[in-house]
């Protein structure tokens, strides 16, 4: 008997082939290929300007690619490109199976309205019609992310920077997303507070079998939560390859420059 | 003497062509904001100039006309709007609801049911019904299209987790012909029932916001609720002071400054009729308290 959970889990979620985008004469992203597979947390680091951000643009649909093409396998199983999709199509990927995590959490929230209307908006636009479901719901993705329920009512402007981010969080994760999107979910953030919610970060990504592809310039976020990292530098990907290799064992010289620019603790 | 200086309504022949496309536009398809080239009219903005133009375009030299404000006849706005169209179109005015054959309205729909061949226009001062929440035009047109109706639900979420029940009373979101979510104007939410089936045709004009949008005789319009907090229609739980009225939407008027109150029907129309039929309420005016009371003169 064939296992058919472990044959899809063989398939890649999302695969990346050769895209590239340029800004008039500027290559923001240079033939940058790759795969995805579920559960999978791919990190991608570098520099301030070495085009993470637009990467992570190009493989969440949200700029066209000036050259290949992003495909996903949609959860009837069938690998679309991202290209062909309609708007009306990639918007709905965007509120069921995919979530963004934004570094500023004002551009990921609706500030002015409740933390529970918040974490259930998502649900509604998915059709959900039964008020005390959604808040049901809403209150123990509250627990799940370590909001206290009794703050349900409040807006998120009231809320605390890391407070703000783990509502983000849940508000991303209740539609059971298979792939989240995240741009330096910890920038921002002190010390302490960036430990927490890498840890619950850890878990939920582990507990929900996510795949994750995140963004960050701070290498010790890249090597607590990822599987595999990619180094850009000037719109290419140098070195690719499993966290643990690529930061104790560096190939190329930037990347050895990197890990070396670590302040000792 | 009448209106010789002007065009016949007011406007000219071209830009009520022009509405008129609106208009038809409009219908076609329900609920749907259609975008128009409105015109400056001889009143400020938010005094009912969509409301105005859409009248203009539809009237005839053989209509009736009877504008309502807030249910009321005989406010400055339905009186200067029917004065308005007296002079620049001569037609005949009204203010009992079954003669007329166009009702411009702000903020109401008439208590006596309307028929087919009665059109209902209605001033809107803001047509987008998202606008507060998601303040981007282009985003709100493109949530429009693709139907992506998640963020209307989000306000009523609001509302229960504030207040303990939707606690919308005005301007309702109302889901028409199972497709457009639309703003009805802020009529009260008491009224959102009428609109549904309604075998007159219904015409929304935002003069500011230049949009015409339109609910076609016998369209469904469905307001929006939870499974748990469905929708409930609101009214004062008394009788109209004047008309004893159980059914009619009523305005509270404050009367003195040690909490004295009373309820009178907001439709004046509706309650004037009504106590000419007969009906008393517990404050009916002296001629009423006379007889009953065997008279002073006689």
């Amino acid at each position: 008997m064939v296992d058919q959970a472990a044959l899809e889990n063989d398939q890649p979620l999302l695969v990346a082939t050769s895209i590239s985008k340029s800004f008039g004469r500027i290559a923001a992203c240079r033939d940058v290929s790759f795969a995805l597979y579920p559960g999978e947390v791919l990190a991608i680091v570098g520099e301030s300007g070495s085009g993470k951000s637009t990467l992570l643009q190009l493989l969440s649909g949200q700029l066209a690619a000036s050259a290949g093409h992003v495909s996903y396998r949609m959860r009837d199983g069938v690998a679309r490109d991202l290209a062909s999709l309609g708007e009306a199509e990639r918007r709905f990927l965007y509120r069921t199976d995919w979530g963004f995590v934004h570094q500023d959490p004002a551009q990921g929230l609706r500030m002015a309205v409740s933390a529970g209307a918040n974490v259930g908006e998502r649900l509604m636009a998915v059709g959900w019609n039964h008020y005390g479901r959604i808040r049901e719901t809403a209150s123990d993705w509250l627990t799940r992310v370590e909001i206290d329920t009794a703050r349900i009512d409040d807006a998120p402007r009231t809320y605390s920077g890391g407070m703000r981010q783990r509502l983000q969080i849940a508000r991303n994760l209740v539609t059971e997303p298979r792939l989240v999107f995240m741009d330096e979910p910890t920038g921002g953030l002190d010390v302490s507070v960036q430990a927490r919610l890498l840890d619950l970060l850890r878990s939920l990504v582990a507990e929900l079998q996510l795949a994750v592809i995140i963004v960050t310039h701070d290498l010790a976020v890249a090597r607590l939560l990822s599987h595999r990292v990619m180094v850009m530098k000037g719109g290419r990907v140098i070195e690719t390859g499993l966290t643990d290799q690529v930061l104790d064992d560096p190939r190329e010289p930037y990347t050895q420059l990197l890990v070396s620019s670590i302040l000792p603790p | 003497m009448n209106a010789p200086a002007y065009n016949f309504a007011y406007l000219d022949e071209q830009t009520k062509r022009m509405i008129r496309r609106a208009i038809l536009k409009a219908i076609a398809i329900p609920g749907y904001q259609v975008p128009f080239a409105s015109r400056e009219m001889p009143m400020p903005y938010g005094w009912g100039t969509g409301g105005v133009q859409v009248t203009a375009a539809i009237l005839g030299p053989a209509d009736v006309l009877k504008v309502i404000d807030q249910g009321s006849d005989d406010t400055t706005n339905a009186i200067s709007i029917r004065k308005f169209f007296a002079k620049t179109a001569g037609v005949a005015t009204t203010t009992a609801t079954e003669d007329a054959t166009v009702i411009q309205t702000r903020h109401r729909i008439p208590e006596t049911a309307l028929s087919e061949n009665q059109v209902l226009v209605y001033q809107v001062p803001i047509p987008e019904p998202l606008r507060f929440l998601e303040p981007r035009e282009t985003e709100t047109r493109r949530m429009h299209a693709l139907a992506e109706y998640g963020l209307m639900h989000v306000k009523l979420y609001e509302d229960i987790a504030r207040f303990g029940h939707i606690a919308t009373a005005y301007a309702y979101p109302v889901k028409v012909n199972a497709r457009y979510v639309m703003d009805p104007s802020p009529t009260p939410k008491f009224d959102n029932p009428k609109m549904d089936n309604c075998p007159a045709l219904q015409l929304f004009g935002a003069g500011r916001e230049k949009r015409i949008y339109a609910i076609p005789p016998y369209t469904q319009v469905v307001s929006l609720d939870f499974d748990d907090h469905p929708f409930e229609p609101y009214r004062f739980n008394a009788p109209c002071a004047l008309c004893a009225a159980e059914d009619s939407y009523l305005d509270e008027i404050v009367t003195d400054d040690k909490g004295g109150r009373m309820f009178v029907c907001s439709d004046t129309d509706y309650c004037e009729s009504r106590q000419a039929a007969g009906h008393h309420g517990s404050l009916s005016a002296a001629p009423y308290k006379e007889k009953a009371q065997g008279g002073i003169n006689g």
